[in-house]
């Protein structure tokens, strides 16, 4: 604890963690790793159980790690859960009411989520609202649209049939093979996370991201295109939700409307584990890997445990809050210390 | 002494925002090498002849001149273009961020390109060590967090950066009104030594003594218009100026 030796601005140790802010998340991986490992045992720690809470955190991950960007510069992406829904549907609705074959009902689906990400985007950076209400909205009115019309058209909510479409194989070795236990999307996953971090730590474009949520006025004034940086993200938020819905349509050879309920939420829980702070300008996407990782493991180990499975809300929900204290008092460590001219 | 055009200068600035006149026929000149202090009460017309001279707003009448050419900004940008720098009172850094990232941030180096295009992150914080070397700023560790500094240093950082982009006349807006004594000291040595770098400053101040601590010149702004504009600081105690300022001046 700081001693007189130490300066007034605080201890180094501080500065280090604010810095690397994945690594808090890394403990708490390591922890509920060591916890289940205790408790559950062999079946945790088996290659079937690893692979389980590996494939229960990569949907969730690709979300979070794009989630989490958005949120470091300083916006909230509240309809990725529903466009996971609205994507799969038109996917589905593209190959079996249009004929489609599958690869240009994957393009045509992306397509369209670029357009929502864009007009997320547009919304918030034209209208100044909070992106937190903007996307409430469209979260409503994706996930209403995506049970009417496909149930106008077909007269369901649930969609199948996948595997008979063209282009299914190839489409299955791309998103949804398995490698032993392991799923394919646990390298989409990783791979997002890589190219993320790339960009946040190594690009212009990352400099532009913690200035946009850190002090927007600030990234201005130098001349940083701060509107452009937060469509760009939303539009990212957009196509990671996309992935899934495409993932997970090929996996289980069909689809249904609430597809993706609740996953905005766990995403940005997933994020704020992972020490992004929810006032944006600081964050990491490995954090976001951990946090989503944390995720995983909580939940097959809860299964493999035999413990109710209303209790993974419970914890979920303590963890959430004991993240945030930790990140708020590292926040303060880092940007309120010495403005007071007291030195 | 200066025979050279101004850097920046304004001629007979008018401003009006609908039927209010915000500043009426200001004129005003920032030399290279020196520093000219704007002073005025809150409401004087400070920040309205800032904001014109930095490109934000057009001039309603008169005419703004760098170099002793009339230009017209567009934007900002524009203005930044011509090496006109602003450092805003509490809007120029951003304290979650490293101070070799604030450094550079908005004209970052890359290296490599296509898809390897990426930051210069060794050349960035060398670039930044170098620049708060020579102007003496001392700050143990370049990644640190810009918001763990100190208030003054954090103004210091900003109107190095300035320095650093290019610029040649440097507009300071109440660069020390947030600060201490010490705090306050520390910024007015460090924009002392912009100036002996032949930077052209503009403090904007509402604090006499502040001025009096760096100012070559002062220009007093009362309700939008120029009260006195006094070059050498020969004769110009606090006394004078906190009367000009308050509108005592022998003048009324």
């Amino acid at each position: 604890m700081p001693g007189p030796s130490l300066s007034h601005r605080g201890p180094r140790a501080l500065f280090a963690l604010v810095r690397r802010p994945e690594l808090g998340a890394a403990a708490g991986a390591l922890l509920t790793w060591a916890f289940f490992a205790v408790i559950a045992g062999g079946p945790f720690l088996s290659l079937d159980g690893t692979a389980a809470y590996l494939n229960a955190a990569a949907p969730l991950g690709i979300l979070a790690v794009a989630v989490a960007l958005l949120m470091i510069a300083g916006e909230f992406d509240l309809s990725v859960g529903s466009v996971i829904g609205a994507a799969s549907m038109l996917l589905m609705l593209l190959v079996a009411e249009a004929g489609w074959p599958l690869w240009p009902a994957i393009a045509a689906t992306a397509a369209f989520c670029v357009l929502v990400g864009l007009g997320n985007g547009w919304l918030v950076v034209r209208t100044g609202l909070p992106s937190f209400i903007v996307t409430l909205a469209t979260l409503f009115i994706l996930r209403g649209l995506a049970i009417a019309l496909t149930r106008a058209v077909t007269g369901r909510t649930q969609l199948g049939g996948l595997q008979d479409v063209p282009g299914y194989d190839a489409a299955r070795l791309v998103f949804a093979a398995d490698l032993g236990p392991f799923r394919v999307s646990i390298l989409w996953w990783l791979a997002m996370a890589a190219v993320a971090t790339w960009v946040l730590l190594r690009t212009r474009a990352g400099n532009w991201i913690f200035a946009a949520g850190g002090g927007a006025d600030a990234a201005r004034n130098l001349g940083v295109p701060v509107a452009r940086v937060k469509v760009a993200l939303f539009v990212a938020t957009a196509l990671a939700a996309c992935l899934v819905a495409v993932v997970q349509a090929v996996r289980f050879t069909g689809a249904d409307a609430l597809r993706g309920e609740g996953q905005e939420f766990r995403a940005i829980i997933a994020a704020v584990i992972g020490g992004t702070l929810l006032t944006g300008g600081h964050g990491s996407a490995v954090g976001a890997v951990f946090g989503a990782l944390i995720f995983g493991m909580v939940r097959q180990g809860i299964v493999l445990t035999g413990v109710d499975a209303d209790w993974f809300q419970v914890i979920l929900g303590a963890m959430l809050l004991g993240a945030v204290v930790f990140n708020e008092a590292a926040r303060r460590g880092l940007a309120e210390r010495g403005g007071d001219g007291s030195a | 002494m200066t025979r050279h055009a101004p850097v920046l200068a304004a001629r007979g600035v008018t401003r009006r925002f609908g039927r209010v006149t915000a500043l009426a026929d200001a004129t005003l000149e920032v030399h290279g090498g020196r520093v000219t202090c704007l002073l005025g009460d809150n409401g004087a017309g400070k920040s309205t002849l800032i904001k014109v001279l930095a490109g934000v707003h057009p001039p309603t009448e008169g005419r703004v001149e760098v170099d002793g050419r009339p230009v017209a900004f567009a934007s900002p940008r524009d203005a930044q273009r011509h090496g006109i720098a602003v450092v805003y009172q509490d809007l120029a850094v951003i304290p979650l961020m490293s101070v070799w990232r604030n450094f550079f941030l908005g004209r970052e180096p890359t290296v490599g390109r296509g898809p390897l295009r990426r930051l210069d992150t060794a050349g960035c914080r060398a670039a930044t060590r170098e620049a708060l070397d020579a102007f003496a700023i001392r700050i143990d560790d370049v990644d640190r967090p810009l918001g763990t500094l100190s208030g003054g240093e954090r103004q210091s950082v900003a109107i190095a950066r300035a320095v650093h982009a290019g610029a040649r006349a440097l507009i300071l807006d109440e660069p020390t009104a947030a600060l201490g004594v010490r705090q306050s000291g520390l910024v007015l040595e460090h924009i002392r030594r912009v100036r002996d770098a032949g930077v052209g400053v503009l403090l904007v101040t509402h604090n006499p003594k502040d001025a009096l601590a760096a100012g070559d010149a002062f220009v007093v702004l009362r309700q939008g218009r120029v009260v006195a504009a006094e070059a050498a600081p020969a004769g110009m105690g606090l006394a004078r100026l906190v009367e000009l300022m308050s509108g005592g001046g022998p003048q009324s």
